[in-house]
Order: C-alpha cells, then structure tokens, then sequence
C-alpha cells in the first residue's frame, strides 16, 4: 500500500469518526491541537485505525509518540511494511 | 417545618411528538396518538406489535464531544434542558452559579450494554470498544450529560426509580430548593427505546398485544390489554419563587408539594392503600383539603391492574367529583420520562385553562367508572392538579402542581 492510499483511509475514517473538516487533515494538523481530539478521542482513534487497516495497534509502543497526522501516516507506513515483511 | 415556594419557569421536551414543549401541547390538544407499529425485526418471540418513538430529531446540533458520551435518551434530555433553560431566559453562557440538575432514567442506555456484550462475547474481546461506552450505561448518564452539555457547577442527583424517575427528579429537586439547600436546579428524566424494558412488561402480562396501533393504548378502558412502550425526556427550570422575583422570570406555575412511598408488599403488583396514603399525605403537605384539587393528572398505564388499583385509590380520596385523565393513550407510556412529560402537559393544562381527556376510553371499565373519566376536553379554571407517577419495585409518588396566582411577569 503506498502513503497516498494510507493517508486516503485515515483521513477517511478520521473524518467519518470525529466529524472534522477535511480541509484541516493536513500532515502538519496536530491531533490536539488542531484537530480537538482528546485522550477519549485518542483511544477511539486507534479503534477506527485498527479496523480501517485490519491491524493491530493497541499495545503498540510508539502510540505515545504521535503528534501530528504526518506522524500517523508515517508509523502506519511502518506497521504495514513490517506486517508485509513478516508475510 | 419552614420551606422556601417553588416555581417553574422553564419547561423543555422531547417526546413522540417530536422536539419541542410546544409540539407536545399541540399533539395532545390535536388529538393525535403518536403510537405506530414497531419494526418486526424488534419482535421476534415477543407479543406487543406497536411503540411510541420519537421522530427523527438533529442531534447534531449537540456539539460531538458531548454527544460522543449520549445514547439517545441523553440527545433528548439534553436538547429539553437547552429549551428549558431558554424559556427561563438563561443563556449557557451566563448560567447562575451553583446550577445543579437532578435527573434520571429508568436505566442507563440498554442498548449500549448490549453492544458491549455483544461484541465481547463474539470475540472474547474488548479491545474495539470505544472510549465512551460507559457514559452511556451509567445510570447517572442522563443527568451528566446534562451537566456536561449545559455546563452546571451545583450538585448533580440522579434518583433512578424507573417510571416514577421523572417525577422522583422533579419532587427531590423541588424539596431541594423548598428547603433552602438550591436556589435552582433543572429537573427531569428521560428514556429511549429499547427491547429490554418492553420486554420485561411483556413477560409481566403488562404490555398491549392490540394490532392497531391507534387504540393499542387504553387507559380506564374495558377493553385495555396492557400498556405501549414509549420513549422521550422532559426537563423543568425550578426555582425558588425569590429567585424568579429577583430575575423578573415569568412564572408558569408553582410545586406545591411532593409525596414519595414505598410499598413493600409486592415489587410489581400496584398497592391501592399507598397510592392513597402518597396522594392524601401530599394534600397534607400542601395544606388542601380534596375539594380543592381540580383535576387528577393519573399515571394510568392501561394495564389492567394498575389502571384499577389508581382509580380506586382515586375514588376512595376523592370520590367521584374531580376529573380524571391519563395521557398515556395518546403517546403510550414513555418509561422515567412520563413523570416529566405529563408534568408539562398539566402545566399547559394550568395556563390554557382547559383539561386534556383519556384518548381511546370508549368504554370506561365498570370497575373504575366510578371516577369523573374525562372523554372530551373540557375547559375549566384550575388552581391545583395532582400527578401521581407509579414504578415497578415498589416506588410511589405524588405531586401538586397550582398556578401561580400573578403568573405572568412578577414585579
């Protein structure tokens, strides 16, 4: 799966989710601060991620480092490469 | 014992009828009956065939981090306590300090509970349940989430007592303000539909298995089988009547005492001597004698048991000179928001000057047509209506509604 497909489904279900403007899923949006998610929000973000990919996340480690959009475009990048390796 | 009067200056509604104190007054006074067939889906193994939902409604103009913690009966509570607060002429952004709210449910939401079980028993997992699910089943979920969405910083009650809840809520937080703990509290209960409770009095022989939906609820009737499920909330502003001099609010009508009993000797059967001692002591409370009692707002469900245990009570206090109605014909019975919602009816009931009748009494059972059943509307001068509200479990509860003598703007 290429970025352009990882950011189309997670903007998709982020929006769907959380009801935000599509104009404001941009790479740079933080999470909190631009997009108003909170920590309620968050464990329902990796939710819809979880099933939006079919993966797993919770537990994940590196859920803690995530700040902005580009941050989870990127960490899913990761997860998808390395699930596909492990294939 | 020294109290405090206490007035309602704003009233706020979400029934079948739709959104809206005034839609439910014109439904009720139109004559419409808001009872239509349920879904199939919902009645497999079941008997009753009809329900009494709200209609669609936007939800959405409850901002999503607040609706995120709502099931529905929530989205109704809350938009009636929006519409409550305005008709008391209070803004969310300038609310007075130390606003509480007392309000309930007969559950916290059934349907939430059972999307949790659902899928952890599916999966033995817990992992993809959201955040907010316990807001929702709560049994404080009504009240909180009227707290959260008006932002209240008074004290927050939630008397859970199934169908007596709104009521209950009304009575605890009029005895609040009486006693001169609150200024002001909101007050109110609601419920959605769900299959549980629905259920729960089709096991119990209690709901109707009428196919027609338009005479599925018939209270006092010969012909009742039992009572229709309905959902919705209702929300009143209450106030100490200084506190409403002091804002030059218009005062729509005044709580002029509130009785609640228990009655140990069956959880489900209804007990004729407590629902008369509840209404005669609540008479006493408010200093009135029977005779000044205009009207009998009745909790009558259309259950044969119920309905003949109040009119009993009813005929045994009052004899059979003051009129008695219940509403539950027109929008079945709407669970912990039915104390509220007749509340508000018989507010309009106060100021309109006019008594609501039974819908479908055709023929008034024998065995109750010692009352003053009302079968049309009829106009008269109230001064004092009684609201009874009963509950499953053993839960009783009266209350006096009066006008206010100068109810328009006090000076």
């Amino acid at each position: 799966m290429d970025i352009s497909r990882i950011i189309e489904i997670t903007n998709t279900a982020l929006e769907v989710e959380f009801e935000l403007d599509p104009k404001k899923l941009v790479p740079e949006a933080h999470i909190r601060d631009d997009l108003g998610l909170d920590s309620l929000d968050i464990v329902d973000m990796v939710i819809v991620l979880e099933k939006a990919f079919q993966i797993k996340l919770t537990n994940k480690k590196e859920l803690s480092t995530l700040f902005t959009l580009g941050d989870i475009y990127g960490f899913l990048e990761t997860i998808r490469d390395s699930n596909i390796d492990q294939e | 014992m020294q109290t405090r009067r206490v007035v309602i200056t704003g009233m706020g509604a979400v029934s079948p009828y739709g959104a809206g104190s005034e839609v439910l007054w014109n439904g009720l006074t139109n004559n419409i009956c808001t009872i239509k067939p349920l879904d199939p889906v919902h009645m497999s193994g079941l008997h009753f065939k009809n329900a009494s939902l709200v209609p669609e409604i936007n939800s959405k103009i409850i901002p999503r981090e607040l609706r995120r913690a709502m099931s529905p009966m929530s989205v109704y509570a809350v938009l009636s306590a929006w519409e409550a607060l305005a008709q008391a002429g209070l803004s969310l952004d300038d609310l007075p300090p130390n606003l509480g709210v007392c309000a309930s449910s007969t559950l916290g939401s059934a349907q939430a509970l059972e999307d949790f079980f659902r899928e952890y028993i599916q999966t033995n997992d817990i992992e993809s349940v959201r955040s907010t699910v316990f807001f929702k089943v709560m049994s404080h979920s009504v009240a909180s989430n009227i707290a959260m969405a008006c932002g209240l910083d008074g004290p927050l009650l939630a008397p859970c007592a199934a169908c007596a809840s709104g009521l209950l809520s009304i009575g605890m937080a009029y005895e609040n303000i009486a006693l001169g703990k609150e200024d002001y509290m909101l007050a109110g209960a609601a419920d959605e539909f769900h299959i549980l409770t629905s259920a729960t009095f089709d096991r119990l022989g209690a709901a109707s298995h009428e196919e027609n939906p338009l005479i599925a609820s018939r209270p006092f009737d010969k012909e009742r089988d039992g009572l229709v499920i309905g959902e919705g909330a209702g929300v009143l502003f209450l106030e100490s009547l200084e506190s409403a001099q002091k804002r030059n609010a218009t005062i729509l009508a005044e709580i002029s005492a509130f009785t609640t009993q228990c009655s140990s000797k069956s959880i489900a059967s209804p007990d004729v001597n407590t629902m008369q001692m509840c209404m005669s002591k609540t008479l006493k409370n408010a200093s009135l004698n029977v005779e000044d009692i205009d009207y009998v707002n009745a909790h009558a469900t259309a259950t044969l048991a119920g309905d003949l245990a109040e009119a009993k009570a009813i005929e045994a206090l009052f004899g059979n000179h003051v009129p008695v109605s219940s509403l539950k014909g027109y929008m079945g019975h709407t669970l912990a928001a039915s104390g509220a919602l007749e509340m508000i009816a018989s507010i309009y009931m106060l100021q309109e000057g006019l008594i609501v009748p039974n819908h479908n009494l055709q023929n008034p059972d024998p065995a109750c047509a010692h009352l003053n059943l009302l079968q049309k509307t009829e106009k008269k001068q109230l001064k004092h209506i009684i609201k009874n509200s009963f509950a499953l479990g053993g839960v009783y509860a009266a209350l006096i509604l009066s006008s206010y003598a100068s109810s328009t703007k006090v000076s």
